[in-house]
């Protein structure tokens, strides 16, 4: 019989494992992904502040670009410091369009031999073809043969320290190759969730061994991609299509932090213009934390009001804060009521809510720097 | 699992009646759907609400869906607990989790719901 199927959905290599576990999954950038298992989503956040969550993001792609010119090559495609960056050692990185928007935001590590870098599952395609167009004399490496977990929460170090006992020894944004259950792993310090923790970059053959492995350790759960959410919106992280996209400049988005001295004076990025302009005049718009008043979440997409009834600004991200215990969002205003602080009206489906304009993040992150 | 003294809406409501006061809920197979509820938004005593009807809102951590009126009436009461313990409509949808009375207009509108054996049918469909 014919009929029109929908374009077929990817899977990571731990699709039977979330089916043994009974996830809940979901369609999410053209991959099966578990949205929670049969905890729930608020309980799976829960334990991930308390103790420890692992989480499939094999979705999520990994590009290694090798050659002599590889750090040089990418600082033409963001204003990160790359060419400063020491190996084992990790940063946080947006790759800038020509008119200063925020293509994509990802890792660079430097492993010593080459840089990696790991892009958004919705971005991967965009990210392939800039990088590729951007760096023609560097060899730019899809690695399809590795998929990323991610170990969040405060028991993660005493978790992977007992699997490989140099895990203990990485401090954050340090990378290492560890060896997990018979495999070689490159770990990271880092993570999506305001938590400490590792992500593991593990060949895809060995992934569901070493997700089990980990698991056998009680103090550590899985969780979904609905935890996620909630945690690094708690932990102000922002998530590119929602609070990022090709129309917010670094600086716009509250990120300048991610572009050093070096590269504001030198420039020599996409959009530099913009952003030179942007740091020195302040940005038309900025992103700030929103908090909703009572316990009514405001979702993305919402527009905000001043007391007038003007609309000065849109939530970006918003849900419940399972840690706040209320709900939590994150949006764009003028800078002016990023400073006055206001309280500000969202309309959500016809009704207004009180909203305060607040600091970033909501739950103070506990990376382990020293 | 759906108690037999109910009566059940296509849209996952229960409804049980007492005379004219028709208590509402949602199923725990509704329950399930949602996830993790954080915020029930529900009408006063005194509003009027009619049969097919969205009364209020039921959100979760993914979510938000219309709640349906069973019955024409008058809202008597609503479960003001949900208010700050959301999470008892997931942890007891039948009892602790209800959400309003409804002073029915016509208490024989119910005859027109499913019985929990046709419900059970329903949801072993979905």
């Amino acid at each position: 019989m014919a009929s029109t199927e929908p374009a077929a959905l990817r899977e990571t290599p731990l699709a039977d494992l979330h089916r043994r576990r009974g996830a809940r999954l979901v369609d999410f950038a053209g991959w099966r992904m578990p949205l929670s298992y049969p905890e729930g989503t608020v309980a799976e956040h829960e334990r991930t502040r308390a103790a420890a969550s692992l989480f499939d993001v094999a979705h999520m792609g990994a590009v290694t670009l090798a050659g002599e010119g590889a750090a040089a090559g990418l600082e033409r495609l963001t204003p990160a410091g790359i060419t400063t960056l020491a190996p084992e050692r990790q940063r946080y990185a947006l790759l800038t369009t020509d008119d200063g928007g925020i293509l994509d935001d990802v890792m660079v590590a430097n492993t010593g031999e080459a840089l990696l870098v790991v892009v958004n599952a919705a971005r991967r395609e965009a990210d392939l073809a800039r990088l590729r167009e951007g760096l023609p004399d560097v060899e730019v490496v899809t690695r399809d043969d590795l998929g990323l977990l991610a170990l969040q929460g405060p028991a993660a170090e005493a978790v992977l320290a007992a699997v490989d006992p140099r895990a203990a020894t990485l401090r954050f944004m340090d990378a290492a190759t560890l060896r997990l259950d018979g495999t070689e792993a490159w770990a990271s310090r880092s993570g999506y969730t305001g938590e400490d923790g590792f992500e593991l970059l593990v060949p895809t053959d060995r992934l569901e061994g070493v997700a089990e492995r980990l698991l056998a350790d009680e103090r550590v759960g899985l969780a979904g991609l609905g935890a996620r959410d909630t945690l690094r919106l708690e932990a102000g992280l922002c998530l590119h299509g929602a609070d990022l996209d090709e129309t917010t400049s670094p600086v716009e988005a509250a990120l300048a932090w991610s572009i050093p001295k070096r590269r504001r004076a030198e420039g020599g990025f996409p959009g530099a213009a913009r952003i030179a302009a942007e740091l020195d005049a302040g940005p038309a718009r900025l992103r700030v934390g929103l908090r909703p008043v009572g316990r009514r979440p405001v979702r993305a997409g919402a527009p905000l009001r001043d007391t007038d009834g003007v609309t000065v600004g849109v939530v970006t991200s918003g849900g419940w804060g399972p840690s706040v215990g209320g709900p939590v969002a994150m949006g764009y205003v003028p800078p002016a009521l990023a400073a006055s602080r206001p309280t500000l009206a969202a309309e959500v489906r016809g009704r207004e809510v009180a909203v305060d304009v607040v600091d970033l993040p909501f739950v103070t992150h506990r990376y382990r720097r020293s | 699992m759906n108690p037999a003294d109910l009566k059940y809406s296509e849209e996952h409501e229960w409804a049980r009646a007492d005379g004219a006061r028709v208590v509402v809920g949602i199923t725990s197979y509704a329950q399930e759907a949602l996830g993790d509820v954080v915020y029930v938004d529900l009408p006063a005593a005194g509003t009027r609400v009619e049969r097919g009807q969205p009364f209020g809102e039921v959100e979760s951590t993914k979510s938000v869906s219309d709640l349906y009126a069973p019955v024409s009436g008058t809202i008597s009461e609503r479960n003001e607990e949900l208010e700050s313990r959301p999470e008892l409509v997931n942890r007891d949808p039948f009892g602790e989790g209800w959400m309003v009375a409804i002073d029915a207009d016509d208490p024989a509108e119910l005859d027109g719901m499913l019985n929990a054996e046709a419900y059970d049918e329903l949801i072993a469909r979905a």
